[in-house]
């Protein structure tokens, strides 16, 4: 089996299609939003103290970008159904 | 009737509901493989919507992750964050793979390695790697169905006797339905688990300290170290927390049955619609975390933290209720193990068996085997759970270190022309022989990060490296409309 994952030419994927065109980098950057904001900063947000409404900080801080990423991937969806439409155009 | 009686007859009503809205919703169909495995690739934005969110609010996230507030503290938090962002990351694959799945026929994950790199061979390897990944998830299923009617009867039911009859019943109900069926069920599971999360989530703290912000407080000052990482543990601090939430965020759709899921939409832009509100969804979980803090202070001591939910329940509410609690528990264990090990056979039989060892096999004799398959996986996974004692979470951790090794594959699949057989086999293979080296030698985390990520930083690197040393295969960027018959739709975009 490895033999032949290795050693067989890759013959019959001349039947592929032109790989998927790249989401465009405004979608990106709203995708990288909560990124940033759940994970990669994480030391600066994980502490108990203040509780707001009552809860610990950092569960708070989770919470809210629970929504707010909600928010981001809803512009990346318009910006993408708009660049979508105008290529559609385009063609 | 004693106080388990009433739990215990009030949880298994609900079972025998959902079993009734499955058994109706596969009956005046006619079962072939396609109808059985992907529902005849025809639901719109609600089953779709059903059927992703069936899977995902699993045993894992109601008694697993409440388990974890209570055991660990502070690192639980990262199960909030990788849910939200791994839709995050399905808003740029999802649509994707499926108009690919439209373009080929595709059914599965393997069969979407096996045409992309062109190999039956890979496709077989990512079916075994699939599979095995699957069963610790299946397992955890079964441990949480066992964990709810040993709490509900006051222990006076063992937890084993307990996980036979679970098996036996998601057998049967799989056998019998198919995957329509799964996701109507996924209606009354998931519309209870909401309900009785809410409920919980501040009848608790309410009962006991009479609120929920009066309950943290009270924690952050018995247990101020409790709330924050690494909690109650000695390493899971914030390189675990980052390296976790990024394998887990990047693996979650990785899962074959979710891969699946998404050939199951009507259009890749009820994918896209999907992804923009799923994230919501997981407020759900910020209930379920009150309950199990509360539990700290409530019930403390217990042996195993997976009991905390149910434990801290039964001490608060009356038995009925805590029948409710169990019977949507026992639903979202239930209907997400019919899901796994409807998965995973299908990818044993089509994806295996019959292309590595049986080409002669038809569609029929192939959905025969998958159904002989449940069987087997339900009892492999049955003998895991009786003989393994690790947390819910520690068990889902595994999975998503195995599972997420397919990420390079499938993204440079999407995105990256030169990515080859060759480049993503040798990473994916030494990503899944770095997890099962890591964790069987106990080094998980390793250097304070998830060995599962590093596992996958090997991969995609050498993913990379071996694509841009082989050739790609003649003609990788041409798309020919006639060597395919697309399958229904529109004629695909030149």
């Amino acid at each position: 089996m490895i033999y032949r994952i290795l050693i067989e030419p890759q013959s019959r994927a001349a039947g592929w299609k032109t790989l998927f065109k790249r989401p465009s980098l405004g979608a990106i950057l709203l995708a990288l939003i909560p990124f940033a904001a759940m994970c990669f900063s994480v030391p600066l947000w994980d502490r108990a103290e203040p509780l707001v409404l009552g809860i610990p900080f950092n569960l708070f801080w989770l919470i809210s970008w629970i929504a707010l990423s909600s928010l981001c991937l809803w512009g990346a969806y318009r910006l993408e159904t708009k660049r979508d439409k105008k290529d559609g155009e385009t063609e | 009737m004693s106080p388990s009686g009433v739990a215990l007859t009030i949880i298994f009503g609900i079972i025998a509901a959902g079993a009734g809205i499955g058994f109706l919703a596969g009956a005046h169909r006619k079962m072939d493989l396609e109808q059985w495995t992907v529902g005849g690739r025809g639901f719109g934005v609600l089953l779709t919507y059903l059927l992703m969110a069936g899977e995902v609010y699993t045993t894992f996230s109601f008694l697993g992750a409440s388990g974890w507030a209570y055991s660990r503290g502070g690192p639980a938090l990262y199960i909030m964050a990788y849910l939200t962002l791994a839709y995050v990351v399905s808003f740029f694959i999802l649509p994707q793979i499926w108009e690919m799945g439209r373009e080929y026929g595709l059914q599965t994950e393997a069969d979407f390695f096996g045409r992309r790199y062109d190999s039956k061979y890979l496709a077989g390897f990512v079916c075994v790697v699939g599979v095995a990944f699957l069963i610790p998830y299946v397992q955890l299923q079964v441990t949480g169905l066992g964990i709810i009617v040993e709490v509900a009867s006051a222990e006076g039911i063992g937890r084993t006797p307990a996980m036979v009859t679970a098996v036996v019943l998601v057998a049967s109900f799989v056998l019998a339905s198919g995957v329509r069926a799964v996701a109507w069920v996924s209606v009354l599971k998931d519309s209870l688990m909401v309900l009785a999360a809410v409920a919980i989530g501040i009848g608790v703290p309410y009962a006991h300290f009479g609120g929920i912000g009066k309950m943290f407080a009270a924690l952050a000052h018995a247990r101020p170290a409790h709330l924050t990482m690494p909690g109650a543990t000695a390493n899971l601090g914030h390189t675990w927390y980052l390296s976790t939430v990024l394998l887990t965020s990047l693996g979650f759709y990785m899962w074959p049955h979710a891969f699946a899921a998404s050939f199951t939409a009507e259009s890749g832009d009820t994918l896209r619609r999907n992804a923009v509100v799923m994230p919501l969804y997981t407020l759900t979980l910020a209930f379920i975390f009150f309950t199990g803090f509360t539990a700290v202070l409530v019930v403390p001591g217990l042996s195993n933290g997976d009991m905390a939910l149910l434990a801290v329940v039964r001490n608060t509410f009356p038995a009925w209720f805590l029948g409710v609690i169990g019977g949507a528990g026992a639903l979202t264990a239930m209907v997400p193990a019919a899901i796994f090990t409807l998965t995973a056979a299908t990818l044993f039989a089509k994806n295996l068996y019959r292309p590595l060892f049986a080409p002669a096999m038809t569609d029929d004799q192939v959905e025969r085997l998958a159904r002989v398959m449940v069987v087997v996986l339900s009892l492999v996974s049955l003998s895991f759970a009786i003989y393994s004692s690790t947390t819910l979470v520690s068990l889902l951790l595994l999975g998503y270190a195995g599972i997420a090794q397919f990420f390079p594959g499938v993204v440079l699949g999407l995105y990256w022309k030169r990515a080859t057989r060759r480049g993503v086999f040798a990473g994916m293979v030494v990503g899944v022989a770095t997890v099962a080296l890591l964790s069987l030698t106990k080094r998980d985390p390793c250097f304070g990060f998830n060995a599962g990520f590093v596992a996958l930083c090997l991969n995609f690197l050498l993913t990379a490296i071996i694509s841009l040393t082989t050739v790609p295969g003649p003609a990788m960027d041409r798309f020919h409309k006639h060597d395919l018959a697309p399958r229904g739709g529109r004629p695909f975009k030149t």
